[in-house]
């Protein structure tokens, strides 16, 4: 059903012309294209399943671990305060690694470097509480990706992957994602494909996942290998995503069909 | 420990119809899933949740395997008087926990 109706878009949009870059005024979160009831879930606190998961996250934020013996806390003190804005800014450049890193990977890296402790594993209960508790912090702030001037080469390997046909299927994410994001596909919403939610509790998934899991449901879709977890192609794809959504509010913890 | 979200009105009014919304950290493995290797992935779920007010219960639940991970459950009650709401899920492998909130009524 799915690849049928994917095969008859592809068809549809052979003759249409290369995809435009959305307009700022008309750039829509998922959360305008779902249901009254899926958007009261994530309306309200009580009912949002993915603040189970940020009450995780706090809960870790202040245990200690590692060879350094140190909380998050211990070095951040209130993630209220210290961790406001940041998730807005992110993938953001690490010096030490020459390249752009995404939160999950800047949160890993403290494990590693600061606390002295393995990385969590991606899409581990824990590395999804840390990145849904920090990301929270920064919950209705306009996201502000991507300026940072030694990015800039990034953005546009994202944004070239994003342009990029590719997989059984030759779609590129802009085929979708740009140009028929008022469509269905299957019965979903197709989306603008904004990152705004992340990590976020998606109802198929039954848990919080990744905006890098999300991109790798999307290549699988198209029938392309996807690449591996916390790869350079995906935080590539992460940065130009956020620096496309620029101005758009953060919703983390979102829900999503 | 699972994490659980209650939302129960802090004050009513005497007699008055109340919401009270739940939310439980659980996984709801249904027993009906295999591995990649064909094994079968052992059921996991909560089989009750139950609800009492100053030690009388006013609702209860059983849940199957068809319900969604992180089971929400909402009802409906009256307050006649001050006093503490108590919950508890009650599920597989030994599963138990609890939770609280206390409501003020005038
Ligand atoms: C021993 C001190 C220490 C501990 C413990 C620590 N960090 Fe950090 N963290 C830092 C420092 C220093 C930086 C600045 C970047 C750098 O030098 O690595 C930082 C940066 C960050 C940033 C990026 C902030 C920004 O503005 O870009 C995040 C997010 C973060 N830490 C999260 C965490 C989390 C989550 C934990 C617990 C799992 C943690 N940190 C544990 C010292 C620490
Ligand atoms: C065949 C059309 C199609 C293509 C091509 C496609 N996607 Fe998607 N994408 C979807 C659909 C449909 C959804 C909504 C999923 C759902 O809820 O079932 C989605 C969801 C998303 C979301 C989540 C939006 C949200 O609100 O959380 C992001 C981000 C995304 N896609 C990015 C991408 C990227 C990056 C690519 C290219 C690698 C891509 N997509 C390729 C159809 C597509």
């Amino acid at each position: 059903m799915k690849i049928a109706v994917c095969i008859a878009l592809l068809t549809a949009m052979a003759g249409t012309s290369l995809a435009a870059e959305i307009p700022l005024s008309e750039r829509r979160s998922g959360y305008s294209f779902m249901s009254p009831d899926t958007r009261a879930m994530q309306d309200e606190d009580t009912a949002n399943p993915g603040m189970l998961f940020v009450l995780d996250g706090e809960a870790l934020w202040t245990r200690k671990a590692g060879g350094a013996d140190k909380a998050c806390a211990d070095c951040h003190n209130d993630a209220r305060i210290s961790m406001k804005g940041v998730a807005a800014h992110y993938p953001a450049f690490e010096k030490a690694l020459g390249r752009p890193v995404d939160l999950e990977g800047r949160i890993n890296l403290c494990r590693t470097n600061h606390q002295q402790a393995s990385p969590f594993a991606y899409e581990s209960r824990e590395l999804l509480a840390l990145s849904a508790f920090v990301a929270q912090q920064s919950r209705g702030m306009p996201i502000a990706a991507g300026d940072d001037p030694e990015l800039a080469p990034f953005v546009e390997r994202g944004h070239a992957l994003f342009m990029q046909r590719q997989g059984q299927l030759n779609l590129g994410c802009t085929n979708c994602h740009d140009d028929v994001w008022d469509k269905k596909l299957a019965g979903s919403a197709i989306t603008q494909g904004q990152p705004t939610g992340y990590p976020l509790y998606r109802l198929e998934w039954q848990s919080l996942g990744s905006l890098q899991r999300r991109l790798r449901a999307c290549i699988t879709g198209i029938r392309a290998q996807a690449y591996d977890y916390g790869s350079p192609e995906l935080v590539e794809l992460e940065l130009y995503l956020m620096s496309r959504a620029r101005g758009m509010p953060i919703e983390t913890p979102a829900v999503r069909p | 420990m699972p994490s659980a979200l209650i939302n129960v009105p802090a004050k009513a009014k005497r007699g008055s119809v109340i919401e009270i919304k739940t939310l439980m950290s659980h996984i709801m493995e249904t027993g009906y899933r295999h591995t990649a290797s064909g094994d079968v992935v052992p059921r996991d779920i909560i089989t009750s949740f139950t609800c009492r007010f100053n030690g009388t219960e006013v609702f209860r639940a059983d849940l199957y395997p068809a319900i969604a991970a992180n089971p929400f459950i909402t009802f409906f009650t009256t307050v006649t008087e001050s006093g503490k709401f108590e919950f508890e899920w009650i599920g597989d492998r030994g599963f138990s926990e609890t939770a609280q909130a206390s409501i003020t009524v005038e």
